[in-house]
């Protein structure tokens, strides 16, 4: 670590002494401060990313996933926690904490009330999404409007924020943390809090971290979310000692517009064309079946299929009645008049597409396209088959699209226990550290995942761990 | 109405673009989705689109693509400019368009001309006058209709004339129930709730501050209108003659409708004022000043001459009340108060498209 000089014409304040440091500033981070505060104590919010862009990848979330027996608010229906847990076993494949992630569940059935007691407002599912009304909570305006409320509320509560503030170092003794150094616009911070809860997320955004699994391909990963996610704090906590959780190689990906910025594009660079075309690889190549399951139940493993593929990047193929079956991207179409203009338009080898196409067309079977069921729309005697939503490619203009894989979140993360309080490697709590959100969202979700359970896991430990900190705090 | 490209209308088409990929905002306003119902965007879906939004802000304080994102999405300022353009576009006659864009040359030269007017035909400026008629012995009652009559019927022509451009603009024609439904959003201004919560106005905080100060403008507008026909009425069919006793009809509603307007005009101005200029178009806010600035004064030198007609005062505040009403008629069909013809054609558009019957 480097040593820290204090040159004299930098205005070093005073030691700080909250109650309670929370570092990050996303929905746990804000969940666990307002519910410290509301508990009485004093909180200091230390958020990385300056004021614009605070929130962490909250920013770009929509909504949350909530247990309920009945019909409540913007939810239809009912979601019980025996079929809200089948389908989690079913996403992670069993890489969860069953007893937490139980827990998690019934207390999601309280987020929809606490946040609206924060002024967050809710809305009915968004067109297009009309599968999620049952089980997921939509904010009004999305993550930033939820933000934007969260941060009004602490706010109003006294709670302190510090943007463009991240974590510079941590002593930690016998697991207990004495003192974080800050690193604020005006210099560095020393804060001696009584407790600590770490939100800060995973370290996606850290491509030098990435490169340690994945070498070069990590300089070929789009970041759909914040680039302030650099695992600062996660690496800080697993040095100091505290035990890790979930597999430090895997992410969450899923496939993007290859033209979409490097970090931060959110929402708008997704592209669902993948069931309704073929995917072929830089050399003009398919390489997976683009119609194994329903698109909601594909999308996030074709993220990882596309890093796999040489130059971490494919290409997305059809015709123009299919271009009209999925929602457009933010990025224009590439068309062409021919299979073999669209190649050269996409730098592809316009020979090896136009056979790609050829045999692919040739192989088509079956009968009444239907994207809403596991239509019999399939193709016979290719290596990879498409086994549904299955159309010749024949009616110019011909639509291409690149397309990347892009890391939502890493599943690394510190273990903790149901009151969110840290686990030391040794297996004894952390007597004054509590973690929320992505930063040990691993303990439940150890693969795949589950629409807007990531901000479920993120308001239920929030709350949990600003209600440990704080009692801690007050002992 | 054919609408040339213009660099307002590709940053609206840009943002829209993004707006429909993302589609997080769909349940501010009804411009999202209208949004939706689209996958291209071409001039007069950006008019059309434009029109629609009320300028609530919600969407650019919810925008996780806003500045300093790259992408540097602020819809609600692109949807600014395309609106500015596309009331432009439709000013008879034309050769007057640019008066848009100097709202306050345009409003303060038409003021004056008309002050003038009125002056000239004035008699007794320096002296109290009192009974009926009183008003008309400074400037009689056949100039008052002329000069009145002229600049209103000039206003109800023009709008008229833009008004039909936009209603063109609607491809098709509407049912009563599109009206009706039009007249519901334009009534409740829905489109400035923010989705049930207030919209960000002034600042980040959601506030029905803007939807009440503008009804209470608009409300006063109406009061004062209708004072203005009772008096007409009064005048014309029932031979009594202003000025009318305080507890009649045309003073009541008058009093009423200036105490509104000024407050609504005020609070407006003040909120303008302060507002956060991260979501607007600065060149479109001079033309909502003027406007607000115009209807303020309306209402104030009305108010004050009601005060002290029957002082040496009435003279000059009959003529500067006189010159400001005429100054306002001349302009109405080249500034911002083109956003209600507009605005309503708008709303009448997204009826139609909304309704099931018409897919």
């Amino acid at each position: 670590m480097e040593s820290v000089q204090q040159t004299p014409d930098i205005l070093v304040p005073d030691i700080l002494v909250p109650d309670i440091l929370v570092i990050g500033g996303g929905h746990a981070a804000l969940a666990a401060a307002i519910t410290a505060r509301r508990l009485g104590a004093s909180v200091l919010v230390a958020e990385a990313a300056p004021r614009p862009m605070r929130g962490g990848n909250t920013r770009h979330t929509r909504n949350l996933r909530a247990v309920h027996d009945a019909p409540r608010g913007t939810l239809t229906g009912a979601y019980l926690e025996d079929e809200y847990w089948d389908d989690l076993l079913r996403v992670t494949h069993g890489q969860t904490d069953e007893a937490l992630a139980r827990m998690t569940i019934r207390a999601s059935a309280d987020l929809v009330s606490f946040l609206s007691d924060c002024g967050v407002r809710f809305q009915p599912s968004l067109a297009g999404t009309l599968s999620l009304s049952r089980t997921n909570a939509f904010f009004l305006g999305g993550g930033k409007a939820l933000l934007n409320a969260l941060y009004r509320e602490a706010e109003r509560l006294g709670v302190s924020v510090c943007y463009e503030t991240p974590a510079r170092a941590m002593t930690m003794r016998q697991g207990t943390i004495a003192e974080v150094v800050l690193r604020t616009p005006g210099g560095e911070l020393r804060v001696v809090p009584r407790a600590v809860v770490a939100a800060a997320g995973g370290f996606q955004a850290n491509i030098a971290w990435m490169r340690e699994y994945w070498g070069e391909a990590a300089e070929n990963f789009v970041i759909r979310g914040t680039p302030y996610a650099q695992g600062d704090v996660l690496r800080l906590l697993l040095d100091g000692g505290c035990a890790p959780v979930g597999d430090p190689t895997q992410f969450h990906a899923v496939a993007l517009d290859g033209r979409a910025p490097r970090f931060d594009g959110g929402i708008a660079t997704r592209l669902d064309s993948v069931p309704f075309s073929i995917v072929v690889n830089r050399d003009g190549q398919r390489f997976y079946d683009e119609g194994e399951d329903l698109w909601p139940k594909r999308y996030a493993i074709w993220g990882r299929l596309i890093a796999q593929q040489p130059g971490q990047v494919a290409f997305s193929i059809c015709d123009a009645p299919a271009a009209r079956d999925f929602m457009p991207s933010v990025y224009p179409a590439v068309t062409a008049p021919t299979i073999a203009h669209l190649a050269r338009a996409l730098g592809l080898d316009p020979l090896a597409l136009a056979a790609t196409v050829a045999d692919y067309n040739a192989a088509v079977r079956g009968g009444a396209f239907d994207p809403t069921v596991l239509d019999s729309c399939h193709t016979e005697g290719l290596a990879v088959a498409k086994t549904h939503w299955a159309r010749r490619i024949e009616t110019p203009p011909f639509v291409g699209y690149p397309l990347r894989p892009g890391i939502t979140f890493t599943y690394l993360g510190v273990r903790v226990d149901a009151t969110a309080r840290v686990r030391l490697a040794d297996g004894t709590p952390a007597p004054n550290l509590f973690a929320a959100g992505e930063i040990m969202a691993g303990n439940i979700l150890g693969r795949g995942y589950l629409a807007g359970f990531g901000m479920t896991i993120g308001g239920v430990f929030g709350r949990l761990a600003g209600e440990g900190a704080a009692r801690h705090a007050g002992n | 109405m054919q609408a040339t490209e213009t660099a307002a209308m590709a940053d609206a088409r840009r943002a829209l673009e993004i707006c429909n990929a993302c589609r997080y905002c769909e349940g501010f306003c009804a411009v999202f989705p209208a949004i939706e119902r689209r996958r291209e965007f071409p001039a007069a879906d950006l008019g059309f689109l434009a029109n629609l939004c009320h300028g609530c802000n919600g969407c650019y304080h919810a925008c996780q693509y806003a500045p300093p994102h790259e992408w540097a999405l602020n819809v609600p300022a692109a949807l600014a400019r395309v609106r500015h353009e596309s009331w432009s576009e439709t000013i008879r006659p034309a050769t007057l368009r640019g008066l848009l864009r100097r709202p306050l040359a345009a409003t303060a030269g038409a003021v004056l001309v008309a002050g003038l007017a009125a002056l000239a035909s004035a008699h007794g400026m320096a002296r109290a006058h009192t009974g009926p008629g009183a008003f008309y012995a400074v400037i009689p009652l056949a100039t008052l209709i002329a000069l009145g009559g002229a600049s209103f019927l000039f206003a109800l022509l023009a709008l008229a004339a833009s008004a039909l451009a936009a209603w063109r603009g609607l491809g098709g024609t509407p049912r009563p129930v599109h009206l009706l439904r039009a007249l519901h959003d334009a009534a409740t201004l829905k489109n400035l709730g923010g989705g049930g919560g207030g919209c960000p106005y002034p600042g980040e905080q959601p506030s029905a501050a803007r939807r009440h100060a503008h009804h209470a403008l608009a409300g006063g507008f109406l009061l004062a209108f209708a004072a203005t026909s009772v008096a007409t009425i009064d005048e014309h069919l029932l031979g009594w003659h202003a000025p009318y006793p305080l507890f009649s009809l045309p003073v009541l509603l008058g009093v009423a409708g200036g105490v509104l307007m000024l407050a609504g005009a005020a609070r407006l101005i003040l909120l303008k004022r302060v507002a956060d200029p991260a979501p607007l178009a600065a060149e479109t806010l001079a033309a909502d000043r003027v406007l607000l600035g115009l209807l303020a004064a309306i209402a104030a030198s009305g108010l004050v001459l009601l005060a002290l007609r029957g002082t040496v005062a009435m003279p000059p505040l009959l003529v500067l009340h006189l010159a400001l009403v005429l100054g306002f008629f001349v302009t109405m069909p080249f500034g911002k108060f083109l956003h209600g013809p507009h605005r309503f054609a708008a709303l009448v558009r997204d009826a139609m498209e909304r309704d099931p019957a018409r897919r």
